[in-house]
């Protein structure tokens, strides 16, 4: 009885979602509300499981080292609190430029080791293999990266040979963007099937179960 | 002084001691990039608590002064207690409300599975008719773009091979070897821009998040 009652309201809501192509009504509005609602809530218990639970309490209730310097991450957590109170609401700045320094510093040391410096490596090809294709396939690679990054230099105006190597970078680019639309709207078109799958195997159940 | 220079120096040092400690790979720095995710995602904690709070509020307000479509802030009440309190139920319970058999996770599959995906799926049609609209052959650029995206479309479904059997390997080419570059291109320009934005944080020269 609880499976069928599960499917009966998944199956409905998959259905309330997709009434918003009639357009926008009172059941997909329904849905919406709920759909923010239920994960209002989900990510609460998400954030205090996963992360005060297991990142802080824990770590401190069994007293592992270095959990001391929790103290930092819940003094600077605590002052943004004080948006709650908007004559010391400018403190929570002090949470913001933590949290900004933070991130500008994950970011510039994670960004030259684990972007720049590996890509750059990996377009380091040989453009004679031996093998006619994979000397072609790196000589396009290549290519591509090259007068893709000439494209988006924009220190110089784009004329003469910068602007002809700009020119194939451009083609370049439209052929990433096209490769890269045609994935996702097949991402999305499967995520589709699923969906229709769901509710005519939902319907086959629920003819079984009666 | 304690509204503006304290937040820029707070941004400074945190910043280059997170970057310093990268290149002393020895206790005790070693581990702080490590420690600084946790303390990054500790403070997102007590961001959340803001941001549910602010939702919660807007909603209260809503019902409050009975704005138009005030019932739908019922159903969001309704949703967000019904999580909220199947999630500390089996929080009590089970000693984690993510246990397979919880209350909290059955109606995580039966109400925000369905809707998230179907909420995505929806992007398809979304995606179709502004496809449909957008893709015109104007010049050799847009060409480019719609005769990739057309043969990638057709290359990953049975029809494409039907249609011509070698079309699957040219999808894979394209998406393997065509691709590639460019992408690579656009990932080490945003790349440097990134750095260079953080460098702007961390100096101080970029300081739009202070107000």
């Amino acid at each position: 009885m609880i499976e069928a009652l599960s499917i009966w309201v998944a199956a409905g809501l998959t259905l309330a979602i997709m009434s918003f192509l009639y357009g926008d009504n009172p059941v997909y509005k329904f849905a919406e509300h709920l759909y923010v609602g239920y994960s209002a809530g989900y990510w609460l218990i998400y954030t205090w499981h996963f992360t005060i639970k297991l990142m802080v309490i824990q770590p401190i209730a069994e007293k592992q080292p270095g959990a001391v310097w929790l103290v930092i991450p819940l003094f600077f957590g605590a002052l943004m609190l004080t948006r709650w109170f908007p004559r010391i609401a400018w403190i929570s700045r002090w949470s913001i430029a933590f949290t900004v320094g933070i991130g500008a510093g994950l970011t510039l040391t994670g960004a030259v080791h684990g972007y720049i410096i590996p890509q750059v490596k990996a377009t380091i090809l040989p453009l004679w293999t031996g093998n006619g294709l994979t000397s072609f396939n790196n000589f396009v690679i290549v290519v591509g990266v090259i007068t893709t990054l000439i494209y988006f230099f924009f220190s110089k105006p784009h004329t003469g040979v910068l602007g002809k190597t700009s020119k194939v970078g451009i083609l370049f680019i439209m052929v990433a963007f096209g490769a890269s639309f045609g994935y996702t709207v097949m991402a999305r078109i499967s995520l589709l099937i699923g969906r229709l799958d769901f509710l005519w195997s939902s319907i086959l159940k629920l003819v079984q179960f009666f | 002084m304690l509204k503006k220079q304290i937040p820029l120096a707070i941004t400074f040092i945190t910043g280059v001691i997170i970057v310093v400690t990268f290149f002393i790979p020895h206790p005790p720095f070693g581990r702080l990039q490590q420690d600084a995710l946790t303390w990054y995602s500790v403070i997102f904690g007590f961001t959340m608590l803001l941001g549910v709070d602010s939702l919660v509020k807007f909603h209260y307000t809503k019902l409050r002064r009975r704005e138009k479509g005030w019932w739908f802030s019922i159903v969001f009440y309704c949703g967000f207690l019904l999580s909220f309190i199947t999630g500390v139920i089996s929080e009590v319970r089970f000693g984690d409300a993510f246990n397979i058999n919880s209350s909290f996770m059955y109606f995580y599959n039966t109400i925000l599975i369905p809707l998230q995906s179907t909420m995505f799926a929806l992007l398809a049609f979304f995606i179709a008719s502004a496809s449909y609209r957008a893709f015109r052959a104007r010049n050799i650029d847009a060409t480019f773009l719609l005769v990739t995206a057309v043969i990638v479309m057709l290359g990953r479904v049975p029809v494409g091979y039907m249609l011509w059997h070698k079309l699957p390997d040219l999808t894979s080419w394209i998406l393997n070897v065509l691709q590639l570059g460019p992408m690579r291109g656009i990932m080490i320009g945003i790349s440097l821009g990134t750095v260079a934005m953080s460098l702007r944080l961390i100096l101080g020269i970029e300081r739009t998040y202070l107000s």
